[in-house]
């Protein structure tokens, strides 16, 4: 199996050589086809906290978890398609950052690069976080570390560092070259490493109808339960999923996440600029078929137990064989195993003595359960591919950050380039340095979804209502978007501090100022953050603003909505328009939420 | 003249799933695919893997040489077409 690996990494690794001749995409100008732009738009996004952490939320939270896409992603993409696409395109910045400084002022992009750089940094740990776990369950350092002589609980060291290790050998090798085409690659990649496993696990559990008798009922609607928030998995109620959720994390997340929005730039014109996200929005439509499922299948499976088989060989001799899982499988539910704490191995307990469910691992160990020696490959290459885009991509977007939007603006002005470069390649090392610490902070939480859209709802939804505010309300000045984004940011701290999800124990799941109320899960503390964040930022920007001198309206060209030249589509027929689109999906959208209410 | 995305993705499933049914046709019958609830998953998903990777190959081949056939009016590097 481990030949069969390197064997398919190899042909991962002679192909991408290939694809450096090919032009680079910014080089190649803005020419590429939109469909591989849209394909590359969604897998821009398809890092560890998709493949795994929707996976784990499916376990926890259940079919709910597809809010994520039907009232969260898609609707957000359509609106990046239809509003915002115009406004990046015509402005040509590159970073959000940049298009902050273009719109306001120089002090709204530092403090805005800061918190982008500490939100990338956070999000490459948490893939190392996710790609250490499963180096450590994939057990195959046991023998070593024991022959060695050295514990066991090591083991999660040496895989973040040797996770670390490989991705600063892929990002040095050039490894984000010709991005767009290995997006596309590996979305096909996963789709073809998944695609069994969602078919063999609906057959084990006898399928659709099975699967909903194995499971309690609230885990397979979407929005029964949703009018109050103790009676459904998520524990949100039905405006805190809609505003929280749906609204800020979301818009906030397509909106400003230049990973993503990059993608759409490389296409021929702004008309196909604005339809990449459109595009995107099918595929990733039926993604949760893909990726909650799987986590849904495994907490409906059977949770192992002692069994005994008893076969006759070609000999006539009766063999008996028993299998008796372990403790950690054995106090799990389904598939999901109990959680350890890596260092130690001891199972970790809940406020209220239960042991705690490991649902980052629900994937993994699907995978393992299923798939034979062969298949096992395709499954684990396309989990690690997943793993690799997500550092890679965001300690490269540090890297940009910190050399360009921090130290080139404000530490060391007008050095030579290759002193830039030098910089870049230092801010590269620093930032998988900053990584590793934040896996360890990621280890604290049983679902990377959690820790994910905490973090969002620190740097995100704050910067959700300066956007919204900067691009659709021409009397927002730089005070304003500075003084909110600080109380915003300082508001969702605060909330976090002063709140704490049930069964947790106060520290870092919240709760650390004093505990002044009880959210029923972590997704719903993520959300109620997100919405304080948001609200706190628009109130206070509006007001800083109304007292401040706007700039004036011939600065603005471009940056505003209603100071922006609007596209003309009247030579394009009304059913290929984008708008046509728009509700094509929509209406989709709302069948789907219909089917699984 | 930029390569078609296809060819080299449709090589690159072509060859995984020439893996996969071979090794799937040799171990047919091995009891591991008890896991997989008795499915030959390698064999079963190596042929899907296959047929996918031919089609794409074959489409963006000849996607190229349509392309070869009428080439692209060159246009100017950066230019943006924006409405009015």
């Amino acid at each position: 199996m481990l030949l069969y690996f390197v064997f398919v990494l190899g042909i991962g690794f002679a192909l991408k050589r290939y694809m450096k001749t090919s032009k680079d995409f910014f080089q190649a100008g803005r020419a590429l086809p939109a469909w591989i732009c849209g394909l590359a738009f969604i897998s821009a996004n398809l890092g560890a906290q998709e493949v795994i952490g929707m996976g784990a939320s499916g376990a926890k939270y259940g079919i709910a978890t597809s809010h994520f896409y039907w009232i969260g992603a898609i609707p957000a993409m359509i609106f990046v398609g239809i509003f915002m696409m115009p406004f990046y395109y015509g402005s040509k910045a590159r970073s959000v950052p940049e298009f902050l400084r273009m719109r306001f002022d120089e002090k709204t992009r530092a403090l805005n690069a800061c918190s982008f750089a500490v939100m990338t940094v956070f999000s490459s740990g948490i893939s190392m976080y996710a790609m250490a776990r499963l180096i450590q369950t994939l057990h195959v350092f046991d023998y070593i570390f024991i022959s060695a002589g050295m514990p066991l609980g090591w083991i999660f060291h040496f895989s973040i560092l040797l996770s670390a290790i490989i991705v600063l050998g892929y990002i040095f090798l050039g490894g984000l070259t010709s991005a767009i085409y290995n997006e596309v690659l590996q979305f096909f990649l996963i789709i073809a490493g998944f695609l069994p496993l969602v078919i063999i696990g609906l057959k084990n559990v006898g399928g659709i109808s099975g699967l909903r008798a194995s499971l309690p009922q609230a885990y397979m609607h979407s929005w029964q339960g949703m009018t109050h928030a103790n009676t459904n998995p998520l524990g949100v109620e039905v405006f805190g999923l809609a505003m929280g959720l749906g609204f800020v994390l979301s818009f906030g997340y397509w909106c400003t996440d230049f990973l993503v929005i990059q993608t759409a730039m490389a296409t021929d014109s702004e008309e196909n600029a604005r339809r990449v996200p459109l595009i995107a929005a099918i595929p990733k439509m039926f993604f949760p078929f893909l990726v909650i499922l799987p986590g849904l299948l495994a907490i409906g499976a059977a949770t192992p137990h002692v069994v005994t088989t008893t076969h006759t060989d070609a000999s006539g001799a009766i063999i008996r064989e028993t299998t008796v899982p372990t403790e950690v499988e054995a106090k799990g539910q389904g598939l999901v195993p109990a959680k350890t704490n890596p260092l130690t191995g001891k199972i970790v307990l809940d406020a209220s003595g239960k042991p705690q469910l490991d649902y980052d691992l629900a994937i993994p160990s699907m995978l393992l359960h299923f798939f034979p020696t062969g298949i096992l490959g395709l499954g684990l290459t396309a989990l690690l591919a997943s793993f690799m885009s997500g550092m890679a991509g965001n300690v490269t977007a540090f890297n940009t950050v910190w050399t360009y939007d921090l130290y080139q603006s404000y530490i060391k002005k007008g050095a030579s380039d290759a002193h830039y470069l030098a910089m870049g390649r230092w801010a590269t090392v620093g930032g998988i340095l900053l990584s590793m610490m934040t896996a360890y902070v990621a280890s604290g939480f049983n679902n990377i979804m959690d820790t994910l859209q905490l973090v969002f709802s620190f740097v995100n939804a704050p910067l959700f209502a300066t956007f919204l505010l900067g691009m659709f309300w021409k009397r927002t000045t730089g005070n304003g978007a500075f003084i909110g984004l600080i109380s915003g940011t300082v508001a969702a701290i605060a909330h976090h501090g002063l709140t704490l999800p049930l069964e947790a124990h106060p520290g870092i799941h919240g709760g650390w100022i004093a505990v002044l109320h009880h959210y029923p899960s972590d997704m719903a503390q993520n959300f109620w953050t997100a919405i304080w964040a948001f609200c706190i930022n628009f109130g206070v920007t509006i007001v800083i603003s109304l007292f401040g001198k706007p700039k004036p309206e011939s600065e603005l060209v471009g940056l505003v909505y209603s100071l922006t030249p609007k596209p003309d589509l009247g030579h394009v027929e009304w059913w290929k328009r984008p708008e046509a689109l728009a509700v094509v999906l929509i209406v989709m959208v709302v069948g789907l939420n219909v089917i699984f209410r | 003249m930029n390569l078609d995305l296809r060819i080299p993705m449709g090589l690159m499933f072509t060859l995984v799933g020439l893996i996969l049914t071979v090794f799937g046709a040799a171990t047919m019958g091995n009891p591991m695919y008890a896991k997989s609830l008795d499915i030959n998953a390698n064999l079963d998903w190596g042929i899907v893997l296959l047929l996918f990777g031919g089609t794409m190959f074959l489409l963006g081949r000849a996607g190229q040489k349509k392309a070869e056939r009428e080439p692209q009016k060159p246009m100017p590097e950066g230019t943006v077409r924006r409405g009015h």
